[in-house]
């Protein structure tokens, strides 16, 4: 769908972790010293157990919180984020519409652009029709994907997702994964999805990194090797689906090592 | 008439079965009138009655107006830091510790015989469930979609207007709720001591062995609490049917 309110080839933000380091107030130390260089535009799922640091990782990236030490550098300086959380964390007292412009108006962008970009964004993921639903008028996948369009409204160049799709049933998350998947290649922005699901890091991802239960170590850091087209015929396709399996087998891999 | 109809009915059993007691003699009359008694001397001291229950309407909603918007304030002040919250919630527990009826005389020494005083205690009576619900519904507001707002840059102003106020809402309405029968309870003791109104009607009454004419106060000032009460559900209805569970029917 031509879209002339939301760009289609924003770039995205280059990331270095430089010797992190995060301990929590009961002196639990989640992160130590991790290192980590994401390129501009890459899709990077991150994979590990509960409790390994991923979210914290997240959330340091987002600037909502900070390391005690080390450093993370972005290039550029200056962008835009978006983040997505586990659950679609939606404002219930406002439609469909008014929650997807949310980011634009506390922007402080006027009401007739923040709702043309919102509808686009709304198009993009195929809620055009629910614009004037509240979130209780929705189903869990109709939530996440407005979610998904709040996110995507404000154009970012960094997408954060905190286990976006963990709560909804399989079906409504294969299909959320191939949008999202068609979305980032429009985009081109960098999008870093954290998830405990290894088929979904598999399929959706350009490269994995499974961190260990402790310290946030990276056990393995693997460039995913499937073609860049990614639909569900990936996961029935025998060969591709071959190709598909050896990936995951190698990311349980890692992650049993633990 | 599905609203109606459940609390109708035992309202009615019982009234009925009221008038069989006293008339039978069951239940002296000089301790519970029958209804019919109290039906008359409604009619019989309307004009004094009429005037009384605007008297108390008045001082309740004054109160009750004045209870809400100082209540929110220092819940939105309460809110804003943990230290501000622990140096002072503790005086706004004593406003619900307090007994009003020991307060009362001292009402009338700062205030004087009428209204103020009057009102004064129907707002330290109604203040704390606005202050403790409000506090509550604003320390309740999810983590998540606060750092969304400090992702795009939200001020501290624009998210208590934009999030956690009506995030807060529900909450803040169930203090109303509250609030506005202990509204009725503080005016109808501020008057027993100091003013005029359906507190002082009951008061005189007692004396005189009016025994019809008490029931008949009480009974308007239930009837004020329940109108007031109503107020609060049709604003909860108006304004949470869209999106709370607590408005949502089927």
């Amino acid at each position: 769908m031509t879209n002339p309110t939301v760009t289609e080839t924003a770039r995205g933000v280059a990331l270095r972790l430089e010797r992190v380091r995060r301990v929590f107030e009961n002196n639990l130390v989640v992160i130590e010293g991790m290192d980590l260089r994401i390129d501009a535009g890459e899709f990077l799922a991150v994979l590990g157990p509960s409790g390994c640091g991923k979210s914290t990782l997240l959330r340091m990236i987002a600037r909502l919180s900070s390391p005690d030490s080390g450093r993370i550098v972005t290039e550029p300086e200056q962008f835009q984020t978006a983040f997505v959380f586990q659950d679609a964390h939606l404002l219930p007292w406002r439609t469909t519409l008014d929650n997807t412009a949310l980011p634009l108006e506390l922007m402080g962008l006027g009401r007739d652009e923040r709702y043309a970009k919102a509808r686009a964004a709304l198009a993009q993921v195929g809620l055009e029709d629910a614009e004037s639903r509240y979130p209780a008028q929705l189903s869990g996948g109709m939530r996440m994907r407005v979610s998904l369009a709040r996110a995507l409204v404000t154009e970012p160049r960094l997408l954060l997702m905190d286990e976006p799709f963990a709560a909804l049933d399989e079906i409504t998350r294969f299909n959320l994964e191939v949008q999202l998947r068609e979305l980032w290649r429009r985009r081109g922005m960098t999008v870093i999805f954290v998830t405990h699901s290894i088929s979904e890091a598999a399929f959706l991802a350009n490269r994995a990194v499974v961190l260990a239960r402790r310290g946030g170590k990276i056990r393995l850091d693997r460039r995913v090797d499937l073609p860049p087209e990614r639909t569900n015929d990936l996961r029935s396709d025998p060969q591709l689906g071959q190709r598909l399996g050896h990936e995951m087998k190698l990311l349980m891999g890692a992650m049993e090592e633990e | 008439m599905k609203r109606i109809l459940p609390p109708l009915i035992p309202f009615v059993v019982i009234t009925l079965a009221v008038e069989w007691m006293v008339r039978s003699g069951t239940v002296p009359s000089y301790l519970v009138p029958a209804p019919s008694a109290v039906l008359r001397a409604l009619f019989d001291s309307r004009d004094e009655l009429a005037v009384a229950f605007a008297k108390t309407s008045a001082a309740t909603l004054v109160g009750f107006v004045l209870s809400t918007v100082t209540g929110i304030a220092i819940a939105v002040l309460l809110s804003s830091s943990r230290a501000i919250q622990r140096a002072f919630y503790p005086y706004a527990v004593f406003f619900q510790t307090v007994p009003i009826i020991a307060i009362a005389p001292l009402l009338v020494i700062w205030f004087g015989y009428g209204m103020k005083t009057v009102i004064a205690s129907a707002f330290i009576v109604s203040i704390f469930p606005v202050i403790a619900n409000t506090l509550t519904g604003l320390l309740s507001t999810d983590p998540a979609l606060r750092d969304l707002f400090r992702l795009y840059g939200a001020s501290a102003g624009v998210t208590l207007v934009k999030l956690r106020f009506p995030a807060a809402l529900p909450q803040i309405l169930t203090g109303l709720r509250v609030a506005s029968g202990l509204a009725v309870i503080g005016a109808i003791v501020g008057e027993f001591i100091g003013g005029q109104g359906l507190g002082s009607v009951v008061d005189v009454a007692r004396t005189q062995q009016r025994i019809d004419k008490v029931f008949a106060a009480v009974l308007l000032a239930s009837v004020l609490g329940l109108a007031l009460f109503g107020l609060i559900n049709l604003i909860s209805a108006l304004t949470l049917r869209r999106w709370h569970a607590s408005e949502q029917t089927g």
